[in-house]
């Protein structure tokens, strides 16, 4: 759900896919005839083996599709698309900064109150929770990442903006608006509901990676630091917390990384305005959100160019900060410390 | 200083099955204590009731009393205060691998609240020393993880780590059974030494090893302790059949 944006038919999207499904069916094909036998087993290898080329393939077209629609762009702009605030589509003006921003600000706002919270659910069920409540209650936080985001979404729109409109934001604007984060007129919608909605959708991943992380810290971390006298919290924080932070690090990134390429609930509620506000309150835009709203309606050659341009740089930025999530999250599961120096 | 410890009527369960049958023991102070016995007899399940670490196993629970020093364990005193008083070392060494080696040795302290830097310093340098490992780390100190060091050295490093909050006990679950024999010997040399200073409780599988460093054996078979005596008499001329089996099985 995070690359909703990107396959669009006007640069391509069917063809990798059908390229992939290609391959495998020539390459599966000799398996069909056979019942067993050496054959069976190099004709799998090499059907597997198409799987993995195929996908690495569609990585490759994807990168290609984008670079190529992105180069009138590119060539127009130059370095300075992602720094210009000015979009307007009339005049052919393009720069992404706005966009930027707001994918910024929004997945990280999120990170500031989805971290708190999911590390505290995974601590709560590995560490203090009865036995027969943690079946359940990983199961709950689990099923919550497998809700649609527009659901979310809707969720966000009916519940959420009200809330924060009718006591959230007041109270907010009373009492921390002097920070100048918490002013201006309590809409409901804008950056503050989308980096909200977003800590809601991202606490799952970021919760059962991390409660993975704990679990395969050895028990006799615990002990050690309990027979210290460490109190429970204290046992929890040396012992356990200290041993995993690479691995929570990860579960962190792998969050972040949702955050940034999340599309249908953060446009339903941030605003989609092109603007670069101080306060939360006010209405934003994100990246993913400008190419779900504007690609059909991108008329001019330059238009589609430039979102396409966005749409590489999304793409580049959520590639990478998987890679290093995932690399996190491996390195520590396999029992190998990232780092082994405090 | 060392301090005595009392152990009367000691029974303890891992949920429904009971692992230790009403065990008495006294302990001397400043000296070190071997409790021998087959694997599965509740050497372990004991040593870890005399620190409270047992019931911190889901299901387990302990009844009984255990006076060390002036403190009645299961009685109005809690767990973490007993625990900076009565160290404990695990069968297999179980360093901070994110910490360096100065703050593993010095993991006790800070726990403890204590943050004088330079008489931290102090202290990690004594604990090292007593735990003869100063001279193989004081160049790395700050350096390497806990995690890096040898396994000989990274169980002295927990001896060190338990001896930092200067406890008045040390209970060593089998500390030498995961090292190899030069290792060993070092730590036996050590537990030789220390027992000027603190009170030793010891489990070992390896009777000779009870033999070397300990006045006192208990022997225990199925979560009863069958006899208890001098370490001498224990494997010269013991006065229960069991415990003469067992010693003499093992020797011949
Ligand atoms: N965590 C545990 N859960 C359930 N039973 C245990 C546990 N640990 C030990 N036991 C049982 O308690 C008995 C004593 O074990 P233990 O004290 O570890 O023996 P030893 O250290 O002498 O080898 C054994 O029968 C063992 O199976
Ligand atoms: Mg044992």
């Amino acid at each position: 759900m995070s690359n909703q944006a990107v396959p669009h038919p006007s640069f391509g999207g069917p063809e990798p896919d059908s390229v992939a499904r290609e391959q495998v069916k020539t390459a599966a094909n000799p398996l069909l005839g056979f019942s067993g036998g050496e054959g069976a087993d190099t004709a799998f290898r090499f059907a597997m083996l198409a799987c993995a080329v195929g996908v690495v393939a569609l990585l490759g077209l994807i990168v290609y599709q984008l670079v190529t629609g992105s180069q009138l762009s590119w060539h127009t702009f130059g370095w300075k698309f992602f720094g210009s605030s000015d979009w307007n589509p009339v005049e052919d003006q393009f720069g992404a900064f706005p966009f930027i921003y707001g994918t910024l600000v929004s997945s990280f706002l999120a990170l500031a109150i989805a971290v708190p919270l999911a590390v505290g659910v995974a601590v709560f069920i590995t560490e203090m929770c009865p036995g027969w409540l943690k079946g359940p209650l990983s199961f709950t936080t689990e099923l919550l990442a497998a809700i649609p985001s527009v659901i979310y979404g809707l969720w966000a729109i009916f519940v959420m903006v009200p809330l924060l409109r009718i006591w959230v934001q007041p109270f907010l604007a009373r009492t921390l608006g002097w920070t100048g984060f918490f002013s201006g007129p309590p809409y409901g919608i804008g950056m503050l509901a989308a980096g909200i909605i977003l800590a809601i959708m991202i606490i799952p991943i970021i919760s059962s990676i991390s409660r993975e992380v704990l679990t395969v810290v050895p028990q006799n971390q615990r002990e050690a630091a309990l027979a210290l006298g460490a109190t429970r919290w204290e046992m929890i924080r040396i012992g356990v917390l200290r041993n995993a932070r690479a691995g929570i690090v990860g579960a962190i990134i792998l969050g972040l990384g949702r955050a940034l390429g999340e599309t249908m609930a953060v446009t339903m509620v941030i605003g989609n305005r092109p603007e670069i506000a101080k306060s939360l309150f006010a209405p934003g835009y994100t990246m993913a959100s400008v190419l779900a709203n504007e690609f059909s309606e991108a008329t001019g050659d330059v238009y589609l160019s430039a979102l396409i341009e966005i749409g590489l740089a999304l793409f580049f930025v959520t590639i990478v900060v998987n890679a290093m999530a995932r690399l996190l999250v491996w390195s520590v599961t396999r029992g190998l410390p990232a780092r082994s120096n405090a | 200083m060392g301090v005595e410890i009392k152990v009367e009527k000691i029974n303890a369960w891992y949920g429904k099955t009971q692992a230790l049958f009403d065990i008495d023991l006294d302990v001397l102070a400043n000296h070190a204590t071997a409790l021998i016995g087959p694997s599965g007899c509740g050497k372990s399940t004991f040593i870890r009731c005399l620190n409270r670490m047992h019931e911190t196993l889901p299901g387990a629970r302990v009844t009984g009393r255990v006076q060390i020093g002036d403190l009645d364990i299961y009685k109005g005193t809690s767990a973490t205060q007993l625990r900076r008083r009565v160290g404990m070392v695990f069968q297999k060494p179980n360093p901070f691998p994110s910490m360096s080696i100065y703050d593993n040795v010095a993991a006790g302290l800070k726990l403890n609240g204590f943050s004088n830097r330079k008489q931290t310093d102090e202290i990690v340098e004594t604990a090292l020393k007593s735990s003869a490992l100063w001279d193989e780390v004081k160049d790395s100190l700050h350096k390497q993880s806990g995690a890096s060091l040898s396994g000989g050295q990274q169980q002295r490093l927990c001896i060190a780590r338990a001896l930092a909050v200067q406890p008045e006990v040390l209970l060593m679950d089998e500390p030498c059974s995961a090292l190899d024999p030069i290792s060993t010997g070092k730590v036996e040399e050590l537990i030789f030494q220390l027992k000027s200073k603190y009170t030793i409780v010891i489990v070992t599988h390896n009777m000779q090893q009870a033999g070397r460093v300990a006045e006192f054996t208990g022997f225990f078979l199925l979560g009863r302790m069958i006899e208890f005596d001098k370490t001498e008499r224990i494997f010269t001329n013991p006065s229960d059949k069991r415990t003469e089996d067992y010693v003499t099985g093992r020797f011949g």
